[in-house]
């Protein structure tokens, strides 16, 4: 697990560069208040303490679930949060090995459906520059929830492209004119691309030391990129590139660092494999059609609902079984 | 020759040079040994000796009673000191019946030794198995199962390929590499007379590719016009490719059924020291008395390989392999990966012990705590079962016996590859080995269950039967009795007729005689 972490560090530099100090606090208090509530759960279950923290899994959940919010988020989001997704969807499902849902994802989807408003302030990076938000005032707006004087929070903020994209297509744009905007690099805006890139290279050398397999990442990924193909092919100008989707909102780390969760992802080769297709899928449909921007999070907890049954129903035929066996 | 893979499977550091680098040493006669009376599976023996008794080197000392079941014979001369309980190797680290012989260091036959017979290529297959049979030969792979009965397959099995196993997956142990380097043309006459017996068309014999020299001294050894009938594969070192399931699929790509065993593919796989066994007792008339062990791991200061009696303890080994070096604190008998470890050294040599390995505390990577299973799957990659090691772990872990037999719990053979990778540390075969052990008590208590039902049934059927029979006696009594209540009355009736006739008749001739009789009769 500790090599999980290793590998977020280069995407959530990125992320503290473009976004600023914001991110670094977020991840840093979510850390925090995870691990705390970890320890007070495990005493709680009279378990060993230290011996259950050192397995990192706290930290983990804490981390991703930063990364997810917006990096002027009010300390109170932190904590409820990291709340749900450690003392509810961990522990009282009895911790590490058999929560059924990834906790990062319950708590940042609690947050989310709970708090709208404070879930959709990204800082832009140049409303950063211009505001120059230092390390200290961004810890005491995270504290307090309220900028500096004399900021605004219109004049630090735009919309994510996900959220830009869905907008200019409601109002009439097509997928042209909002990625000829000069926010846009390759495929999204710059700064996403960037973190995206940096992630796919923790998650490929997560890969590379064996600690994920490829089956989820790819599955999901692929699936992402070939329906949003599709679309992209019979009207490029209402429905985004494959590109896009790829290298927007949550894809990557999704793909590398949260639906990869072992515990409450499908086990069986095959069983990974569905379980990726199926957090693609499901992630285009509802970033599409449904009611909110991204939707990693709600995919992944929608395919951890039916991993057991993945599980189930594909076996792997057992040596010497012959190969029409099922349960 | 196409080789093919066994899914999963590990490449482990093989520490094979360390005992191979020492040639095989001949142990001498002990002062004691002790040869458990049960080295194999099936039925135990009974033995043929008494406190006491003299017995010559190979002769049987305790009788086979049952078809999976295997003759002892005394390793050397001597007098039998005792039948005691004794420590055996075996994972329950419990004692067991052995015969305790002290030699007399003479190491006499006497005339125990049975008829040699060079010309096997005359004999039936019946007699020869007879012979591997009155050898007390059992597999000395490691799982001792008699040889005899595997010799003889279930009518209408034809048997068209002997495998010899030669691979010795398993880190540490070298004794089979060592036998073939020290005897390949025994082997090879031992596959040749396998080959005769089952009536196998081919030989397909595999060494892993970590064992050059004995390969190298096998084709030596094979005369040239049998290179078509004896085919020596070099097969990859891939733990467990020495597993009879795994070995046979690397070599023909075939899988042997799950409920069926390699001769329902034509195949019978033998050890290549079992082989060697069965050329003992077929060209020079001995029975199995002794094997090669490997003495080894950093516990011990002289890894090598030595031919020991049967029955000889541990400690005896370990000083003819210049004894321990400080800090030993466990001894294994088989490999680190399948073998277990056994309380003490005064353990004796079985006919399956193939390796006894002595460790240091800072040899064995400390385990670390076990933490809880988090589905990675680094298990499932593995098995060479194919199996989902975390999912039987899951429902032997909650006791769901039904569950864990449906995702293939007995077609795990152990091999340990899962519990090696496991990042949390988890003993994955402990459990298998649970739950198995559950399950074949449950099936025990079944089964006696069914017994006390049955015969429960049975009393209730006998008792009914007995309460019907005993009614219906009774009812014949009655109905006799009431027969003869009836017989009476018709009597009484008959009687009753007769007597009133003849009353009649008298009145009548009394009339005749006095009418004042008469009206005295009537009234």
């Amino acid at each position: 697990m500790r090599q999980v972490l290793y590998a977020l560090v280069p995407g959530t530099l990125a992320m503290t560069w473009f976004f600023g100090w914001g991110v670094l606090v977020n991840v840093s208090l979510a850390i925090l208040f995870s691990v705390l509530f970890e320890a007070l759960m495990v005493a709680a279950r009279r378990r060993p303490v230290m011996a259950t923290l050192g397995d990192s899994s706290a930290i983990l959940a804490g981390w991703l679930f930063a990364l997810a919010i917006p990096p002027l988020a009010p300390v109170w989001v932190l904590l409820i949060g990291t709340a749900f997704a450690i003392v509810v969807a961990k522990h009282l499902y009895g911790g590490l090995g058999y929560n059924p849902f990834n906790p990062a994802m319950v708590g940042y989807v609690v947050v989310l459906v709970s708090f709208p408003r404070e879930l959709s302030l990204w800082p832009s990076p140049e409303g950063l520059t211009n505001a120059s938000l230092s390390f200290l005032q961004t810890l005491q707006t995270t504290l307090t929830g309220r900028l500096p004087d004399g900021m605004e929070w219109d004049a630090i903020t735009r919309a994510s492209p996900l959220d830009m994209m869905r907008e200019s297509i409601v109002s009439g744009q097509t997928v042209t004119e909002v990625t000829l905007s000069p926010l846009f690099g390759s495929f999204s805006q710059t700064e996403w691309e960037w973190a995206g890139n940096l992630f796919l290279l923790g998650g490929l050398w997560l890969l590379y030391r064996r600690v994920i397999t490829w089956h989820i990442p790819v599955s999901m990924l692929l699936t992402l990129a070939t329906v949003a193909g599709v679309f992209w092919v019979i009207d490029p100008d209402y429905f985004a590139s494959p590109a896009f989707h790829v290298f927007s909102g949550a894809a990557i780390i999704g793909a590398f660092f949260i639906a990869t969760d072992p515990v409450s992802a499908a086990t069986t080769p095959t069983g990974r494999i569905l379980f990726g297709a199926g957090i693609g899928l499901l992630t285009y449909v509802i970033r599409t059609w449904g009611g909110y921007p991204d939707a990693v999070a709600f995919a992944v907890l929608l395919m951890n609902m039916v991993a057991p049954t993945l599980d189930h129903y594909t076996r792997p035929r057992i040596f010497g079984h012959s190969p029409d066996r099922h349960g | 020759m196409q080789l093919h893979r066994f899914h999963g499977g590990l490449k482990l550091p093989d520490h094979k040079a360390e005992s191979t680098a020492q040639p095989l040493l001949t142990m001498g006669v002990p002062k004691y040994l002790y040869v458990p009376l049960s080295q194999h599976i099936g039925a135990p023996t009974e033995p043929l000796v008494q406190p006491g008794d003299h017995v010559f080197k190979g002769q049987r000392i305790s009788q086979a009673k049952d078809y999976i079941c295997a003759h002892v014979h005394a390793p050397t001369s001597g007098r039998i000191k005792d039948i005691i309980d004794h420590p055996i190797p075996h994972p329950s680290c419990l004692s067991a019946p052995c015969i305790v012989i002290e030699c007399d260091a003479h190491d006499q036959w006497g005339d125990s030794r049975m008829p040699a017979w060079p010309d096997w290529r005359e004999r039936d297959a019946r007699s020869l198995r007879e012979r591997v049979r009155a050898a007390g030969i059992v597999g000395m792979g490691g799982a001792a199962f008699p040889t005899a009965a595997k010799l003889n397959p279930r009518a209408g099995k034809r048997i068209h390929t002997l495998v010899v196993n030669g691979a010795e997956c398993e880190p540490y142990i070298s004794c089979d590499d060592i036998l073939m380097r020290s005897y390949p043309e025994a082997i090879l006459e031992g596959a040749r007379i396998v080959a005769h017996i089952l009536g196998a068309e081919r030989v397909l014999f595999a060494v892993e590719d970590n064992k050059p020299e004995a390969l190298r001294a096998l084709t030596e050894a094979r005369r040239a016009e049998e290179a078509d009938f004896i085919r020596l594969v070099s097969i990859p070192s891939i733990y467990p490719a020495g597993g009879e399931r795994q070995l046979i699929q690397v070599l023909t790509g075939r899988e042997v059924p799950s409920a069926g065993l390699p001769a329902d593919l034509g195949i019978v796989c033998q050890n290549t020291g079992t082989l060697k066994a069965i050329r003992d007792a077929v060209l020079h008339g001995q029975p199995l008395i002794s094997r090669i062990v490997t003495v080894t791991g950093p516990g011990i200061r002289e890894p090598r390989n030595v031919e020991a009696l049967i029955g000889t303890t541990f400690a005896d080994l370990v000083a003819a392999a210049g004894g321990y070096a400080p800090g030993v604190d466990r001894l294994v008998m088989g490999g680190p990966m399948m073998g277990f470890a056994i309380s003490d050294d005064t353990v004796p040599v079985i006919k399956g012990t193939n390796c006894l390995l002595a460790t240091r505390p800072q040899d064995t990577t400390a385990p670390g705590p076990v933490m809880p299973c988090i589905r990675c799957g680094e298990c499932t990659r593995v098995c060479p079962a194919n199996l989902l090691p975390q999912q039987l772990y899951w429902f032997a872990k909650g006791k769901d016996f039904d569950s864990v037999q449906d995702y293939g719990l007995f077609d795990c053979i152990e091999c340990g590859c899962c519990a090696h990778v496991c990042p949390s540390n988890i003993p994955l075969v402990q459990y298998y080995r649970f739950a198995k052990q559950e399950i074949w008590g449950r099936e025990k208590e079944r089964q006696k269950a069914d017994l006390a039902r049955e015969r429960f049934e049975f009393r209730q059927l006998r008792q009914e039967r007995e309460e019907r029979e005993k009614t219906e006696r009774l009812a014949r009594k009655k109905a006799a009795l009431a027969k003869k209540d009836t017989d009476q009355d018709t009597k009484t009736a008959i009687d009753g007729a007769i007597e009133r006739a003849r009353a009649k008749k008298s009145a009548q001739s009394n009339e005749e005689a006095s009418p004042t009789d008469r009206e005295r009769a009537d009234g």
